[in-house]
């Protein structure tokens, strides 16, 4: 944690990419972080805090081991994304922000995944999925999962 | 050796691009064939990726959408010198929706290795800024305000106009800011640009630099596009190493440094003052204005704050004239627009066009209608915070104008095509339900105003006092609509009014009439 806030430390603006390289190092922003990040920074833990929690993408909680984002917004909702987001989450049996019980996959809603010439969609990880269905929906989600 | 070009753009990607890449290398040396593969960017006609390319007669002919399973098959056609086969289109660029385009700014994508500065430099890359390099700061503005360019995110701000404020403006520092924050739902165009040709924005920035002597530009990135991110990282790089960044600009003694950095999730960072919250490290929060950007914007720096394809417009203006660009367009909007398509629209994809083809011309003649095959009965144009438009209004000519004589707006370019099972009511209510999780929380109209709306439109759809709520949601829409601080409560009205305006009856009202609307 230290090593990763020492390297980034004197970029100007420093906050977001220490709290996007923290994420990528251990999955998620721990709460102990916040003080670690606030004094190199010269912050107080309130700005810090607040920032953490202002962006979505920022989590305070672990994540499974790959994160399913469904788009939510208007081009995919024309394209039934409705329905591939009830279809995903009956899959997995979790709803948005929960993780399933074998840690292998977290849901989230995304807004907007600029694949919108090919709704509905979803991605895994860094990987976008077009033309998902609330069939085809199951097996493009078990096909990404990743065994211990 | 032959060639053979799979796009590597993230939208080919999610329809299977690197199985057919793979298989195509796989099935080459099988049969003892000598091919190299070039990744390209997308031409746009998403619904024929994966879009495979070789070049046959000195042109490039198409073939798709290319599954694993169809390779072989390929193959024994001979498509690797034109062959016919059954997902063969003929030559690319005389495929209709293609052929019926106007492409400036989308030129080299679909066609090139997008980090290759041979590829880009020999379709005409790094002219413009060469012919910058001999202009002065106020000539460059001149120029770029004779070309007529308007900002391409949304707002349509006459570019020249904020880069002569941010010259003017005293300053010892200053600073380009690029907004890739491209947030709206329908929009792709800025992920093409620098998924395809991140060469032409850099070229753009550096000239927008030159402008105004800033040193340093920060491309502000969304995090939902790490391809985009990883193309404009090795661009860089390669830009760098060759010296058009850094301390000595193609040997002109100038300097332009650039730097990537990710925004985290929130809609309202597309805002300019909120984006310049965010890249100083803080909460996306609005700032009031004026002052405007161009005058304290970047660590209270006079700062240039442009959208991508804003940006990507200038290196052509330079290369070819502004005389050139201002010779495409209608009335006040000048140019073309990357308009893209999508949602429920059979093909789906980008189309750049001068201003003024109709909206009708945009969703038949290049969408071929509904993918469902049913009738399209509302478009959403201008992202989530545009109006949407009723089939009767489909013959506006797409400029900016005509737009906002529908009160309606052009914004970024998207289209979003709906069919006529669509609730309109449902629609608004998502509009003001999008609003209040992406509110910043600064301005009240925005902050409560779009939770208030949640609750009366629900109201509305399950017939609680129907007649009062929706005399209350007019006045809501039109308290939010002159009160907030920016666009995003300020323009949230724009999809709830149209939606109630142009389709009263799925808000359960037989009359527009009856209705209390802002417009």
């Amino acid at each position: 944690m230290t090593a990763v806030v020492e390297t980034l430390r004197d970029k100007r603006g420093a906050l977001l990419p220490i709290l996007h390289a923290l994420q990528q190092e251990l999955g998620y922003i721990p709460e102990e972080a916040v003080p670690v990040v606030a004094d190199a920074l010269n912050l107080t833990r309130a700005e810090v805090h607040g920032v953490v929690t202002f962006y979505h993408d920022f989590r305070t909680r672990k994540t499974g081991r790959r994160v399913v984002k469904v788009c939510q917004a208007e081009s995919c909702q024309a394209m039934g994304s409705e329905a591939v987001t009830a279809a995903a989450k009956a899959h997995l049996g979790i709803d948005f922000e929960e993780t399933t019980p074998d840690n292998a996959f977290t849901l989230r809603k995304a807004f907007c995944l600029g694949n919108c010439a090919r709704s509905a969609s979803i991605m895994i990880d860094a990987e976008v999925h077009g033309r998902v269905t609330s069939e085809n929906v199951g097996a493009i989600i078990d096909a990404a999962r990743v065994e211990l | 050796m032959t060639t053979v070009y799979v796009p590597g753009d993230s939208g080919a990607l999610s329809m299977g691009a690197d199985p057919v890449a793979n298989a195509i290398t796989a099935e080459a040396s099988r049969r003892n064939l000598d091919l190299s593969i070039v990744r390209t960017g997308s031409r746009g006609m998403y619904w024929l990726e994966p879009l495979v390319e070789v070049e046959a007669d000195g042109a490039r002919v198409a073939y798709g959408p290319v599954t694993p399973t169809d390779v072989p098959g390929l193959f024994d056609a001979g498509f690797l010198t034109g062959g016919s086969h059954a997902l063969g289109h003929g030559p690319t660029e005389q495929i209709p929706y293609f052929a019926k385009q106007e492409r400036l700014t989308f030129r080299r994508i679909g066609v090139i290795d997008p980090v290759s500065l041979d590829a880009y430099r020999r379709l005409g890359g790094f002219a413009g800024l060469e012919n910058a390099l001999q202009q002065s700061g106020a000539e460059i503005v001149s120029e770029v305000t004779a070309s007529g360019l308007r900002g391409r995110g949304g707002a349509a701000f006459p570019t020249g106009i904020k880069w002569k404020t941010a010259l003017d403006a005293p300053s010892g520092v200053k600073y380009v800011v690029c907004n890739a924050d491209e947030g709206d739902s329908g929009t792709f165009s800025d992920r093409m640009v620098m998924e395809g040709d991140p060469f032409m924005l850099i070229e753009g920035m550096i000239i927008a630099g030159l402008a105004i002597d800033a040193h340093e530009g920060y491309i502000y990135l969304r995090s939902e596009y790490p391809h985009a991110h990883e193309t404009l990282k090795k661009a860089i790089r390669s830009a760098y190493d060759a010296g058009y960044l850094g301390e000595d600009v193609m040997g002109s003694g100038r300097r332009f440094h650039l730097d990537i950095r990710l925004g985290a999730g929130a809609y309202i960072c597309g805002e300019e003052t909120a984006l310049l919250e965010s890249l100083e490290g803080k909460r996306g929060m609005i700032r009031p204005r004026p002052p405007l950007p161009a005058v304290s914007g970047l660590w209270g720096r006079p700062t240039i704050l442009n959208n991508v394809i804003t940006l990507a417009s200038v290196p052509l203006v330079f290369e070819k004239g502004a005389a050139f660009y201002q010779d495409y367009g209608m009335g006040r909007s000048r140019g073309t627009l990357p308009f893209q398509l999508s949602g429920n629209i059979k093909h789906g994809g980008l189309v750049e066009k001068a201003f003024g083809l109709t909206l009708r011309e945009l969703l038949y003649d290049f969408g071929g209608g509904s993918a469902t095959g049913r009738p399209i009965r509302a478009v959403q144009v201008g992202g989530p915070l545009g109006a949407y438009i009723p089939e009767s209004l489909f013959d506006t000519p797409l400029d900016y104008e005509s737009f906002s004589g529908i009160r309606a707006m052009l914004g970024h370019g998207g289209a979003v095509a709906f069919d006529d099972t669509v609730d309109m009511a449902a629609m608004a209510r998502f509009a003001m339900a999008f609003c209040s999780d992406e509110s910043c929380g600064k301005c009240t109209p925005c902050r409560i105003g779009s939770t208030r709306g949640v609750e009366v439109i629900d109201r509305i759809r399950t017939g609680t006092d129907r007649e009062s709520n929706l005399h209350l949601l007019g006045d809501l829409t039109d308290l939010m609509l002159a009160g907030s601080l920016c666009g995003l409560g300020g323009l949230i009205p724009y999809p709830v009014v149209s939606a109630m305006k142009h389709f009263p009856e799925d808000f359960g009202a037989t009359d527009v009439k009856e209705l209390n609307l802002p417009f």
